[in-house]
């Protein structure tokens, strides 16, 4: 079968947008979600809904099921070792921050330094310089080359004995430039770094195993990968997870309390205060489903060959320039046009039903290195085809003939 | 007509000649040294990023203005034609323009609250009305002249 029979399975995707049919070309900033998703978190709404771990009655017991299946599934998905080294987030940016904030600040000191590298997403900048704010530690960048790949050897250079951790994104959310992350943690493993990956743009486009990988910590987003909004998780190393203390205080984290004392709870629970999103979990779960019945090798090699397309259509116009052009890549190809802001250019392709982001991407640092203020970036999924191609490069033909002098 | 000619002729709405051409030879683009009076405009959304200076004198009339800086072809004309509409105004009268402009692109049919006002060569911008995310673009300077003329170090945002 191929691919583009899986557009059928996404609703959304079955639409007119000022009068053409909907292109999109945005599932790196949220993904459309199928209706196997859909409907299963309908269903437990409409069914099976109640508080989870507080109950003895019915429903309730159906609710912890449910929430805790899909904490199975996800544990399978990433192949984590235990399901309770699956925390349950709001997505990649709270993931991190409670590594953030639980695991590095309590431990991190004056002289201390934190390595992330020029790629990353400001989800992965910005919680660690508000630790370093507070420590006195060292946010250190490692540098990236021109065609927005990781110079290797100059983030091994950085590597040494006062890096606390290595927080390290996947895949490059503006670029699309996937890191060889496995070499990455080997060499990282030599020092005695933690090691955080960002995985929120690697998920939906490729097989993950964490053990495989021997990261500390992974983090990603369900509504990147088909599942809802809010929804997100934290793969953490049981003994990393467990040495450390709560985040935040609330119900369910919590065995005993007493008001001179309380005792917390075990993995997962001691990192999921309150009540959690369970329909949102319930929707991770199908749609961690959905993508294993397709397999995660599937969808990489046709995504890597439509990507092929879509830059080599990208190239054939005049006054297009590529910005990324790593060797090994997933999903995103961003771009600017002589004169022609990306701005302008998202107008008017949303004008023509054609739906892609344009602007800095949370990325403004590698907006820097290219020396442009953004660029126009168009990001695949599986429901995508080269129909969507072609209607991308006819759109943009209008929009250079609109501008040209 | 065919659906790609239908779509330029609509586009063509908001993207005038007028507008066009303001963001391709901006007017007025250069630093000045002698400001009295400076304000950097910052759109987040697509990173439009504009400085506006003025030189306003004793009679509160708006000598010259100029500005520089990135931006959209919206927010780059519409900080070029303000440049060019304020020059030789009274700075009271420019902010009122500012207010009659963010009405006529935000609430077309509200009463016209400075009515002897004509907007002039900026009804340009009224094709904006359409794209409710572009309407910040086409204020953005304005917003940096309310910022400047009330000695506002923070930078405007349209946010
Ligand atoms: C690489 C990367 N990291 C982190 C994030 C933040 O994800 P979220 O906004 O779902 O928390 C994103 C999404 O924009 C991303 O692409």
């Amino acid at each position: 079968m191929s691919m583009t029979d899986y557009r059928k399975d996404f609703p959304a995707l079955h639409q007119e947008i000022q009068g053409h049919p909907l292109v999109y070309l945005d599932s790196a900033a949220s993904a459309q979600a199928p209706s196997v998703v859909i409907d299963a978190v309908a269903e437990y709404q409409r069914c099976d809904h109640a508080n989870v771990h507080r109950g003895v009655h019915t429903l309730s017991h159906r609710a912890t099921e449910a929430f805790e299946g899909a904490r199975e599934k996800v544990r399978s998905f990433i192949n984590a070792a235990k399901s309770s080294e699956i925390i349950f987030t709001r997505g990649t940016t709270e993931a991190i921050n409670l590594v953030a904030q639980s695991y590095l600040r309590p431990i991190l000191k004056s002289g201390d330094q934190i390595l992330i590298t020029h790629l990353e997403h400001h989800s992965n900048i910005v919680p660690w310089q508000l630790v370093c704010e507070l420590t006195g530690a060292e946010l250190v960048v490692a540098p990236i080359n021109d065609q927005g790949e990781l110079k290797l050897d100059a983030l091994y250079e950085l590597m040494n004995d006062k890096v606390r951790l290595l927080a390290i994104g996947h895949v490059s959310n503006a670029l699309g430039s996937i890191n060889p992350i496995q070499d990455i943690i080997a060499e990282a493993r030599k020092f005695n770094m933690a090691i955080l990956v960002d995985g929120a743009q690697a998920v939906p486009h490729m097989s993950v195993d964490v053990q495989a990988l021997d990261c500390d910590f992974y983090a990603f987003s369900g509504h990147k990968m088909f599942g809802p909004t809010g929804t997100g998780v934290l793969y953490g190393k049981h003994a990393r997870l467990e040495a450390m203390p709560p985040w935040q205080g609330g119900g369910d984290m919590i065995l005993e309390v007493s008001f001179t004392r309380t005792v917390y709870n075990d993995l997962p629970y001691k990192f999921e205060a309150g009540t959690p999103n369970i329909s949102g979990a319930v929707g991770l779960g199908a749609a961690v489903d959905y993508i294993t019945a397709i397999g995660a090798e599937n969808i990489a090699r046709y995504e890597n060959q439509l990507l092929s397309y879509l830059s080599e259509q990208l190239a054939t116009i005049d006054g297009l320039q590529l910005i990324g052009t790593a060797a090994n890549k997933a999903s995103v190809q961003s771009f600017v046009i002589d004169g022609i802001h990306p701005h302008d250019l998202g107008t008017i392709l949303d004008h023509q039903g054609v739906a892609i982001r344009t602007g800095h991407h949370c990325a403004m640092p590698v907006m820097d290195f290219f020396a442009v203020p953004g660029t126009a970036r168009a990001s695949l999924a599986l429901y995508n085809n080269r129909d969507d191609v072609d209607k991308l490069i006819a759109a943009i033909r209008i929009a250079t003939e609109l501008f040209a002098e | 007509m065919s659906d790609a000619n239908l779509d330029i002729e609509n586009l063509r709405e908001l993207y005038r000649e007028l507008i066009l051409d303001h963001a391709r030879n901006p007017r007025n683009f250069e630093r000045m040294a002698d400001a009295t009076h400076s304000a950097e405009g910052i759109n987040p959304l697509c990173g439009d990023k504009l400085k506006l200076y003025f030189r306003i004198n004793a009679a509160n009339i708006i000598d010259d203005a100029k500005f520089e800086g990135s931006g959209c072809a919206i927010s780059t004309a519409s900080a070029s034609m303000l440049t060019e509409f304020v020059h030789g105004m009274d700075m009271n009268t420019a902010l009122q323009y500012f207010e009659l402009l963010q009405q006529r692109l935000t609430a077309p049919d509200s009463p016209v609250e400075h009515a002897p006002l004509d907007l002039g060569k900026l009804r340009a911008f009224e094709g904006v009305r359409e794209y409710p995310s572009r309407i910040k673009c086409a204020t953005l300077a304005w917003h940096a002249l309310r910022s400047a003329v009330q000695c506002d170090d923070h930078p405007a945002s349209t946010e």
